[in-house]
Formats: C-alpha cells, structure tokens, sequence
C-alpha cells in the first residue's frame, strides 16, 4: 500500500499520534502490530503447557544479552580461556552474576525447551498444518545443541576440553570422510587453540545469528496458519461475524498478560537457581570444569551436561553384542511392514528391503560408527513426528489409552536414558540403556501402527 | 516489444547460463573459507619427534609424555604383567593386532619392540579419552576376574596391558602405537624410528 494511500491517523487519539503515522507511512509498522500481537486470534485456552514458548524467547534474549556482555572480558585463547573466567567471576565488576545468568541460562533454556517440545508432543502441536512450525522448531532444537556445545568448549577447563573431543571424534567415527571431517572441524589434529578459537566464533556469532532468523521463521510460520490448542481443533474453522474466531482472543492483551506472569514465576525460580545453587550439584555446571584443560588426563568420569545425556546414553549403548539384538529387532519390524496390508505393496517392498539393508550394515560396519548413527538418529527421528503419528485426533486429550500409554513410556525412558548418561559405565546400567534405546526407537517407530489402532474419543466442536 | 517476437529459447538459455556461472562463483568463492579451517601451516609443523629419559622408570610403573598434542603412555611392564598378557589372547578383539594400527614392529602380542616397554598413544580408539590405569590385576568393578590393563572412563572400552582392546567394548581398535626407537638403555624417541618413519 502506498503511504498517500494510508488513511490519517493511523492509531486513535493519543500524543504519539502523528509520529506513528509519519512512520506507518514510510514502514508496516501499524500492521505488523495488528498482524502479529494486536489483532492475532489465539485460541481462548492456552493452559500452563503454553508458557514456554514465550519463556523460550525471553531466555534467549537474557542468552544473547549476558553472551554480550561476557565477551567484554573472556578471551578465546587456550593459554588465557580458563583464566579469564576465573577474571570474570573474581575481579569484573557484577561479573560472577552475568556468568552465572549466563551459564544457569543454558540449562534453564534446555528445561524450557523440552518443555515446550513436550507440549508439542501432548497436544499434536506437529500435526496438519503446522509441520512447518515444528520442522523450523526440530532445526532451533538442533543448533541449540550445537550452541550449547560449542559455549561449553570457551572455560577450557577439563570438562569442555574432553566433551569436545569426544564430540568431534563423533565426526571422525564416520565411515569414508571422518577422519578428515574431525580434523577440519578442529583445525588441528588435537583439540587446541584452532579450535577454541573457531568454536568462539560459532557460539558468538554465527550460530546465534541463524537462531534468531529460525525463531523469526518459526514465529512466522506459526502466525500463518494459527496456533493449536489443548483440544486440538481449528479455531479458524468457526468464525464470528466480525470474521474472527469464535474461540479466539487478541494475543495483546490476553497471552502478554498472561506471559508476563509466566516470566515473572520462572525469573524468580530463575534467581533462586542463579544465587543459591548455581552448580545445581554438578548438573548445570560439571565439578570438573573447574580445572584447566590437561590433555594428558582425562578425569576419571566424564559425562557431557544433563541436557544431552539421554542421547549420550544411546550412544553408549551400542556394543557388537547389541547389534545382534537389533538385527532381530528390525528384521521383526520388516515383518510387520510386510505384513500391514493396509500399506500400498511398494512402499512395503521398500520398507522390507530397507530393513534388510539396515541389518547387513549393522555387521559390515562397526559398532562404533552404529552408536554415532543411533545417537543422531535419536534426535533427528523427531522431525518424522508430524507423519508417524496417523491418529484421527490431535490432542492427548482425545486419545486413546495406547498413544497415552506410549508418550508416557517415551517420557519416563527420556528421563531414565538421561540418568543413565550421568552415570559411569557399568553392566547394569549398559543393559538398561539398550533396552531404553529399543524403546525409545519403538515409540516412533511403531507409531504408524498404534496411533491406527488407538480408539480415539470424539472431539467437541468448540473449545472446552 | 510484443509477445511473440520473445525468443523464449534464447531468454531460457541466458538465465541457465547465468545461474550456472553464479553457483560455480559461489562455489568458488566457498573455497577459501572452507580451507581457512584447515590445521594451519604452524599447526602442521608442531609434529616434531620427543626424546624421553625412561631411566627413571621402575618396573610396573608408567609415564605420560606429550607428543603432537597428545599422551603417549610408556609402561615399563614386569615379568608378571606380561604373563598376564599372553594369557588376554580369548578376551581381546583383535589380539594379533590384524586391524589397528602401530609400526610392523610392535605388530606382535606385546605390541611392541622390546617386550619389556609398552609405548602407546594413550588415547582411546572409540572417541578419544584418555584411559585411566587399572594396572593391578585385582578385581574392579568392570571386570571381577581383571588382568590389570586401562579403563576408559568415558564409554567403558577395557584394554589389556598390551593396549589390547577388550571384546564387545565401543572401541574398534586397540591402542595405536606411535613409531619409536631407542637410543641407548635409557633413552627413548617418540616419533621417530629406524626405518625413518
């Protein structure tokens, strides 16, 4: 619309009047508002589950705002890293609280996260027409990972040293290119210098940079086909005479109410973390890390931070003799494509000799390699969600007892799997991880098949 | 100029053309930025070989010295340790050492040129911890029956006092052995070897 073209005053009566429609003129100002926050019809029964994503965005501002002002005073040096942390936290003017905002943010932003994820997974969030809004949120999750990872190298201090050389051997693990794709990535046939160096500038930089775009992205995409809600139905599908819907309220001044509260209760949790239990007893920040990097000595128990620890469980969980159980598991599951006649005959041929090929693999390549493989797998495999799940009904609300009793398996199996990876290795808890690995596979991988066969009680027309 | 004077053949081969030239500038320009990541010249001059005194070295006892960045573990193994490791022959994966990696001359059981002294990279194969010592042969919460060796603390990969991996551990490889020589008794090069590797 051209500026003549915009009606004068752009806003009621009020002092900023003529300034605002000096910039509506010239700037979407006035619609984007309207478009975005104003006049954005969200559904009227957003429960607790929904303050996470509002949450998600304050914390990454609180990220990028301490990582700011961090960056003042750290330098990205192997001879100086650890020292200039230990500068922050003793001698820098309130540095020890902007550290600890900042590494408490860390933890705080992953809790949110999962949380937010859940919410997903509860109320089919994922489903038809929002696989837009959950593919950008699978790719947030992952550079998240990524962001958190490469932070955790900056102390140089034992813990980010060997976590990052475990990670980049994941890379070198990989058949053909790996070793040479390990020693790109660390710019050094060691973890040293190049790499502390390099790692500074994807955590400060380049991947914050295409956070902030995604989440842009994800906002965008959510805005344009609507947001869910916990019953799972289309609000836009019943609209009032004033042609919005029914069961919708203005985003402002509804939810920024309502997410001002839910900032308010999570900074004071937030601060009670921050001042009392920064180190959340080795969870948030690792006892390790609080000696320099020696690449001579590994400490006698590493594990990576709490948030990644379900993954690192599967990865640990893969031992030659495990291979043979989930040849027996996958060659099962090729039975159970082949005899779904429900599937079109090709895609069952395919998926049988996809799970034929999947089995040879499993013994022509090491167990090694399959334990990297299973651990990507494990996160990428969230990305299928929006297809796996074939259920009539979106919302746990109005599924039946077996995709409710198959979320709640996957959740206590997260949480266990992520006990597990705290912990040193041991036959017990190998086994327990195996057995939680095939599990964790079975929730997605079944899925097509329990979510059919679920009874799923009637969905109401209008909200509840 | 009307529609049908458009030679839409050409007008498509000029845009082909000219997005074919940009992805291949792009591409081009991606180069030096990806090689900008590669290990530096310096980085790549810091493999000089490392001269150890190993006079000091007591029987059972081990050292760590740095070489290219990493451990280098040299394990002075007694009489006792090393019947310990020709009786590991069922409970390692590879114990001719047919897949890992050393110099042809530690390519035997002990895995190395003097029996007596173990020199490997203390570096795990799996994903690259530095295994802690277990050197007695007493019973440890991982193994009851332990024949004394190295416990990684990060996946649970076990090797024998030959740097032997275990079987059915995350990690593929037993330990590498860096080329060495000797010079003297007391003297040990990392690095380096006589067939000038």
């Amino acid at each position: 619309m051209a500026a003549t073209e915009k009606k004068l005053p752009v806003t009621g009566a009020g002092p900023f009047n003529g300034v605002l429609t000096w910039v509506d003129q010239r700037f979407p100002l006035m619609s984007m508002w309207r478009d975005h926050i104003s006049e954005y019809y969200a559904p009227k029964n957003f429960n607790f589950w929904y303050y996470f994503g509002s949450l998600a965005m304050f914390v990454l501002v609180l990220q990028i705002v301490t990582g700011i002002f961090l960056t003042m005073h750290y330098k990205p040096d192997a001879a100086q890293a650890f020292a200039s942390v230990e500068y922050i936290m003793r001698d820098v003017p309130w540095g020890w609280l902007i550290r600890y905002m900042h590494s408490t943010g860390a933890s705080m932003f992953f809790i949110v996260i999962y949380l937010h994820m859940f919410r997903g997974l509860l109320y089919g969030s994922y489903r038809q027409p929002r696989e837009l809004v959950w593919i950008f949120g699978m790719i947030i999750y992952l550079l998240l990972m990524a962001e958190a990872f490469f932070g955790y190298l900056l102390p140089w201090g034992q813990m980010s040293f060997w976590g990052a050389q475990v990670i980049v051997n994941l890379f070198d693990a990989l058949p053909l290119i790996g070793p040479d794709l390990a020693l790109w990535i660390r710019g050094d046939y060691v973890v040293s210098d190049a790499t502390l160096n390099r790692f500074f500038a994807f955590h400060v930089i380049a991947i914050p940079l295409v956070l902030v775009a995604l989440v842009g992205a994800h906002i965008l995409a959510l805005h344009e086909v609507g947001s869910s809600n916990p019953d799972g139905i289309e609000i836009k599908a019943n609209l009032g005479t004033d042609g919005h819907p029914v069961d919708g309220i203005p985003f402002h001044p509804y939810y920024t109410l309502k997410d001002t509260f839910g900032v308010m209760v999570f900074l004071a949790i937030f601060a009670i973390v921050m001042f009392f239990m920064p180190e959340m007893g080795g969870y948030f920040l690792e006892y390790n890390n609080f000696i320099p990097a020696d690449p001579l000595k590994t400490p006698s128990h590493i594990a990576p931070v709490w948030y990644f620890t379900p993954y690192y469980s599967i990865l640990r969980a893969a031992t030659s003799e495990f291979m043979y159980v989930l040849a027996f598991a996958v060659l099962a599951y090729a039975i159970l494509i082949w005899r779904s006649k429900s599937f079109s005959g090709g895609s069952r041929f395919i998926g049988v000799v996809a799970c034929l090929g999947v089995i040879a693999a499993f013994f022509l390549i090491d167990a090694k390699v399959w334990g990297v493989v299973f651990m990507g797998l494990a996160v990428m495999i969230f990305f299928l969600m929006p297809w796996l799940d074939q259920s009539s009904v979106k919302s746990i609300r109005y599924k039946g007892t077996l995709f409710r009793t198959a979320l709640t398996l996957f959740v206590v199996i997260f949480l266990v799997l992520g006990y597990y990876g705290t912990q040193p290795v041991t036959d017990l808890g190998t086994r327990i991880s195996q057995v939680g690995t095939m599990l964790y596979f079975a929730f997605f991988m079944l899925m097509p098949w329990y979510s059919r066969m679920d009874k799923a009680r009637p969905v109401p027309a209008r909200l509840t | 100029m009307a529609d049908k004077d458009l030679d839409k053949g050409k007008r498509r081969f000029l845009l082909t053309a000219t997005i074919a030239t940009g992805a291949a500038a792009g591409a081009a320009a991606a180069v030096p930025f990806v090689a900008s990541m590669l290990p530096s010249e310096r980085a790549k001059a810091a493999g000089a070989p490392v001269e150890v005194d190993i006079s000091g070295l007591e029987p059972g006892q081990k050292m760590i010295v740095e070489w290219r960045g990493k451990p280098v573990w040299v394990v002075r193994r007694t009489p006792e340790m090393l019947k310990m490791v020709a009786t590991d022959k069922d409970r390692v994966a590879d114990p001719a050492s047919a897949r890992s990696a050393q110099p042809e001359y530690a390519k035997n059981e002990v895995r190395s040129l003097k029996p007596e002294y173990l020199v490997v990279v203390g570096i795990c194969t799996h994903l690259g911890c530095s295994p802690v010592d277990r050197l007695a042969a007493t019973p440890e919460p991982f193994a009851s029956d332990w024949h004394g060796g190295f416990y990684c603390p990060c996946h649970g990969s076990l090797f024998d006092l030959a740097g032997r991996v275990y079987k059915n551990k995350p990690a593929p490889d037993n330990l590498a052995v860096p080329p060495y020589k000797f010079v003297g008794d007391t003297k040990l090069i990392i690095g380096e070897d006589t067939q000038g590797a």
